[in-house]
């Protein structure tokens, strides 16, 4: 586990021939990716796309996600199989789970399609994957639809940590449910809350899987939908886009650290956030 | 906030309550028919004919042969690919469990000066993404000559697994009374008969949950086969998928029934263990 990652490190320090180590470089890997033409725009561009996939999936997971977690928690009828069903798509593979939406927004063929056009909403129907301006976001909804089984079921269990004995004071206190949510479940939930964000985080910084197969490893149309990783892929294995040119391992290892670098920023303050924020009871 | 009080705000209120609890079931239903309604259709296409499914693509299908999975079972290598991604995952799972259960052993019940440090140097290991090592870990496979071997999968997917294995593991190892080990030895047992004969099938419980915490994204894991391993009769299930996707791309139903057997293994696995899949899930993520 470990060597591999001090290695990357070291191999973002040389130049490379092929798999050939060449000779010591210093940082110019890291300024070539981050100031070159031919790296800096892809990198930032990946970049900002790995943003946006993890801010929408955060929001969308801590608001939906706890919400539906919240009712799932209630002991009611058929929630138990509802949360069967809520979390089948995560035992999925993510190449079945690309290939299957890929058909299901076939913009002739597929079900999607042909169920707006059943609904008189023809016009609506679009290439969704196929154009700039919805790739990206097709593919961050297709991955929340496979994703979303994780928060609820952490969310669940965070939930059930909860001791009744806090809800039913707050109930005596005459407390509504909006204020039994906003005073008292949320503030114990927030460890909870920012475990999985920080867990999503990881995920979403490293996600390849899902673009790779339903968008190629150029991440098209014409980049929209290109992540860090596929980015890292291209360099570091060849890329068929640009004359299947072979692949550059001291760039490559340098946008792993860069990578890395980000994913540990990010996870050290999330960390410390969430220490500071813990409520005790 | 003021209080309300008064028989009329208390029937407004129970009735708000009834439209509330509707509009809940309501969304809630919508919801799991966006997530369950795709692997009906997949299903339901996998037993359909290519044309049937384009001229019918809502409806059930004419008949329920299993034609379309035999064929995909036997045309498009889909059983060297099961059988490997089956001997993959087990064979790395037995390697995990053997070498995780005797590091949380000794991290859980042998004191010595760097016990900590060897679990906090698992524990950090639970945060870093394996796949940023990758470029490395490609080398040393090709230095040991074990790229496009299955070994260098099972090699890889054992020791991503170590971090949160050895984790899961030392702390139940931990909730085992120190008498019984010591009883084993006065009865004669020497220190490994003490873990292989009592202790071990003790922590039985987190052995189900490291499996099934690991055999998973193993099964399901793309990533790794798409750099390792270049020989079709290597290719794992996923692997498998794309390169069938290739092949297939206009025979629809066939492509449906594909994703169905590579699918349905780790649902019968889910519905099966799925108290055990929670546990493993959320026990990283959740501390109290």
């Amino acid at each position: 586990m470990v060597y591999p990652l001090i290695s990357a490190l070291g191999y973002s320090f040389f130049s490379w021939d092929g798999l050939m180590r060449e000779s010591f470089a210093g940082l110019d890997n890291f300024r070539r990716v981050l100031t070159t033409v031919r790296y800096q725009e892809k990198f930032w561009n990946a970049l900002g796309h790995n943003t946006i996939f993890f801010v929408i999936t955060f929001v969308m997971q801590t608001t939906l996600g706890l919400y539906l977690a919240i009712q799932l928690t209630r002991k009611r009828f058929g929630m138990d199989f509802l949360q069967t069903v809520y979390f089948i798509p995560f035992t999925l593979s993510m190449v079945v789970v690309g290939f299957l939406w890929l058909l299901l927004l076939n913009p002739t063929w597929g079900v999607f399609s042909q169920g707006l056009k059943v609904a008189g909403l023809g016009e609506w129907v679009q290439p969704w994957l196929g154009q700039k301006s919805t790739a990206l976001i097709t593919v961050i909804m297709v991955n929340f639809w496979r994703w979303i089984g994780f928060p609820i079921l952490v969310f669940k269990a965070g939930l059930v940590g909860i001791p009744e004995v806090l809800n039913e004071a707050a109930v005596i206190d005459g407390a509504s449910k909006w204020q039994l949510f906003r005073h008292v479940t949320f503030p114990l939930m927030i460890p909870t809350i920012s475990m999985v964000t920080i867990i999503t985080f990881i995920w979403d910084f490293n996600a390849f899987d899902l673009v790779f197969v339903m968008q190629g490893s150029s991440g098209n149309p014409h980049y929209a939908t290109d992540l860090l990783a596929t980015f890292f892929y291209r360099t570091a294995f060849g890329d068929p886009t640009i004359g299947g040119a072979s692949g550059e391992i001291g760039i490559a290892s340098a946008i792993a650290v860069l990578m890395f670098i980000i994913i540990g920023i990010a996870s050290y303050f999330g960390i410390r956030m969430m220490q500071k924020k813990e409520v005790k009871y | 906030m003021t209080s309300r009080t008064g028989v009329n705000n208390n029937n407004n209120n129970q009735l708000l309550e009834k439209i509330l609890t509707f509009f809940n079931y309501l969304l809630l239903t919508v919801l799991a028919l966006i997530f369950i309604y795709p692997l009906v259709l997949m299903v339901l296409t996998a037993f359909k004919s290519t044309r049937e499914f384009f001229f019918d693509p809502f409806g059930l299908p004419d008949t329920w042969s299993l034609k379309p999975f035999i064929d995909v079972w036997q045309k498009a290598n889909f059983n060297t690919y099961f059988f490997n991604s089956v001997l993959i995952a087990t064979s790395a799972v037995i390697l995990l469990i053997f070498c995780a259960s005797l590091a949380a052993y000794a991290i859980a019940r042998f004191d010595f000066k760097y016990n900590n440090l060897v679990f906090m140097f698992f524990l950090a290991g639970i945060m870093i993404p394996i796949r940023l090592g990758i470029l490395p870990l490609f080398i040393l496979m090709k230095n040991l000559n074990l790229l496009d071997t299955r070994l260098s999968l099972i090699l890889t997917y054992a020791a991503s697994g170590m971090p949160m294995s050895v984790f899961i593991l030392t702390g139940f190892f931990k909730t085992i009374p120190t008498e019984l080990g010591d009883a084993a030895r006065v009865d004669g047992c020497n220190k490994f008969q003490v873990f292989y004969k009592i202790m071990l099938p003790l922590v039985r419980p987190a052995l189900a949950t490291v499996t099934i915490v690991n055999f998973v994204p193993w099964w399901n894991d793309f990533f790794f086969p798409l750099l390792f391993i270049n020989t079709d009769a290597l290719k794992t299930i996923p692997l498998g998928m794309t390169i069938f996707f290739g092949q297939y791309m206009t025979d629809w139903g066939l492509l449906f029934s594909g994703m169905v057997i590579a699918s349905v293994p780790l649902l019968i696995l889910y519905i099966l263990m799925s108290k055990q899949f929670i546990s493993g899930l959320t026990s990283g993520a959740v501390k109290g």
